[in-house]
């Protein structure tokens, strides 16, 4: 477990080519918005990239398909690496992320169900995305659906005492059918977690309450998806995987500094070392 | 109250699918007999509001029509961003069955006493607020929950002891207030009451009669959306309009109606005075009739205050 916790730990995967691509759709998103969570959209990237690329199933022309799984992006300030996913996958055309924050626009700072075609819920305020995960997982059960949730949590984030509660009912319903993914950088708004409020033992809290764990480099792709590959981790389990990630991934001057959690002013010239940053298209 | 709206929750579950129950650490027999019957549409969940509600979300995203029960304190204030960002924001068709709304518990104290539920509750959009006056018309209210758009939260009033004063025939409709009573003669008064506030208002009608003093009883059920029609119908022509609610009179009933006064009767407005509870905590105990009385809500008090109303009105 040890020698698993230090290899992953640093989140040190490097990045292929088409994890440098949706970082410039991120940056472009940022410069259309002149503002947004720079280091809060990079680490969970490759989170949101498997999930998009190789685990979720949807319909980008149908998006309330009702065999889909549901994705709920908790860490709804992180929400960039969604837009990008959805763009990608052909949920509403590129150039949409060009009018982010704009009055006009679908989309926001924090996404919104019913705006934003492929959003499951509204998030924004923390601790949110669990408790309705809880639900809809109850439901599809229901339903004798196959399909799955995945709550997408940040690690500031689960300082809340409403995801701990909703963790404790996720195991007691025994909801094999649902999937935890924490984006661990470690670094939340006013600084590092270890400081503001040290989630250590990660791993172990999540077992304590119930839940199949895993651990990963939250940049490894392949990782990523051997893990994904394998859910339920363990049978009749919900499962937890605890991503272990950088902040600010990509962009070496923002790389595990709490000050690109949020710009609320991004310019042309800081746009420019932003693309630098990612190397030459 | 609650034993009918238990009932109903139940019955409902029975022919519609959708209808599901969650309670948070209280009121077991109906998650038994539930769970007995209809596997699999309730649940028992622990002392955990915030998650409750967000889970009740999730049922409610996937078509389900959840109703949440537990103690009107925690349902509302407990759990307050998630009612507002999970239920209200969304628009999701997910019940608040909030136990003892008002000063039902006051022998528990004020931790326990959920005055101010109606005006956390009216400032959220989308939300929708019925306060039954007793256990008859919480069956026929309940009747039209499941169809009805967006969140509902259902302030229950005590469960055993009320009395029945709602008529059949007289009918319920979400957001269509009932005349209980309508005054003949000259100097109307217009009582707007809300929960058990209209069995009070009623009895003080009652007595005012007596003394040739004609009052309208308008049960204003569903505090939000207001049934702005009927209250100026009945407003524009009284002498004096009073406010009776089991609630602060910060945000309530009475607020509701005075907004709606002003905006709608500019210079023509009819004087109005609102009972509730004053700005503060409750700091006794006993009953909720003795808190009732300490407040001035009992209908000696409301009829003296439309008597010193009407004296008002006389010597100006």
């Amino acid at each position: 477990m040890a020698n698993d916790v230090a290899r992953t730990a640093r989140g040190e995967a490097r990045l292929d080519e088409r994890s440098i691509a949706l970082r410039r759709l991120v940056v472009r998103t940022l410069d259309g918005g002149k503002r947004g969570h720079v280091g809060s959209s990079l680490s969970p990237l490759e989170i949101m990239r498997v999930l998009y690329d190789d685990v979720l199933r949807f319909r980008a022309d149908d998006p309330a398909w009702e065999g889909r799984d549901r994705c709920i992006l908790s860490k709804g300030h992180g929400c960039i690496a969604q837009y990008v996913m959805l763009a990608e996958k052909g949920f509403f055309p590129h150039a949409v992320l060009d009018t982010f924050c704009r009055r006009d626009s679908i989309l926001g700072g924090h996404p919104e169900a019913g705006k934003v075609p492929g959003v499951e819920a509204s998030t924004g305020a923390l601790g949110h995305g669990l408790p309705i995960g809880v639900g809809r997982a109850m439901a599809l059960r229901i339903k004798r659906s196959d399909a799955r949730v995945f709550v997408v949590t940040g690690d500031g984030e689960i300082n809340e005492g409403s995801v701990w509660e909703a963790a404790m009912s996720a195991s007691k319903h025994r909801l094999s059918n649902l999937t935890v993914m924490v984006d661990y950088n470690k670094i939340q708004s006013a600084g590092t977690t270890k400081e503001i409020l040290d989630l250590e033992p990660l791993v172990d809290k999540w077992r304590a309450f119930g839940f199949g764990v895993a651990e990963v480099d939250g940049h490894d792709v392949a990782a990523l998806r051997e893990v994904l590959g394998r859910l339920p981790l363990e049978s009749d389990k919900p499962s937890a995987i605890i991503c272990h990630t950088v902040k600010g991934k990509g962009i070496g001057f923002a790389e595990n500094d709490p000050s690109w959690h949020h710009k609320s002013t991004i310019d042309a010239k800081l746009i420019d070392e932003l693309y630098q940053a990612l190397g030459a298209a | 109250m609650r034993v009918a709206c238990g009932n109903k929750v139940f019955e409902l579950a029975q022919r519609d699918p959708r209808v599901a129950y969650i309670g948070s650490d209280l009121d077991p027999p109906i998650v038994k007999r539930m769970k007995a019957e209809m596997p699999g549409r309730a649940w028992m969940e622990g002392v955990s509001e915030q998650h409750v509600v967000g889970m009740a979300a999730g049922l409610a995203m996937e078509g389900f029509i959840p109703y949440v029960h537990t103690i009107a304190t925690f349902i509302t204030r407990r759990c307050y961003e998630q009612v507002a960002v999970d239920l209200c924001m969304h628009n999701l068709p997910v019940r608040l069955i909030g136990n003892g709304g008002g000063l039902v518990y006051a022998p528990l104290g004020p931790t326990h006493l959920a005055i101010e539920d109606i005006a956390i509750m009216r400032a959220l959009p989308n939300m929708t607020i019925v306060a039954v006056c007793d256990a008859e018309e919480m069956k026929r209210f309940m009747d039209q929950t499941p169809d009805w758009p967006g969140p509902i939260y259902i302030r229950l009033a005590k469960g055993y002891t009320d009395p029945v004063i709602s008529r059949p025939e007289l009918g319920f409709t979400i957001g269509k207030a009932i005349v209980m009573r309508e005054a003949a003669g000259r100097d109307r008064v217009l009582l707007v009451s809300t929960g058990v506030g209209t069995t009070r208002a009623l009895a003080a009608a009652t007595d005012l009669a007596a003394e040739g003093i004609e009052c309208t009883v308008m049960h204003m059920h569903t505090v939000k959306p207001l049934d702005v029609e009927a209250l100026l119908h009945h407003a524009a022509t009284a002498r004096l309009v009073v406010t009776v609610e089991e609630h602060t009179v910060v945000g309530g009933l009475g607020s509701a109606v005075l907004e709606a006064l002003v905006e709608h009767l500019p210079g023509a407005m009819p004087p109005v005075k609102r009972l509730g509870i004053p700005d503060v905590f409750a700091h006794k105990y006993g009953s909720q009739d003795q808190l009732m009385e300490i407040y001035g809500l009992q209908p000696p008090a409301i009829a003296q205050t439309v008597r010193d109303g009407l004296q008002r009105r006389r010597a100006a």
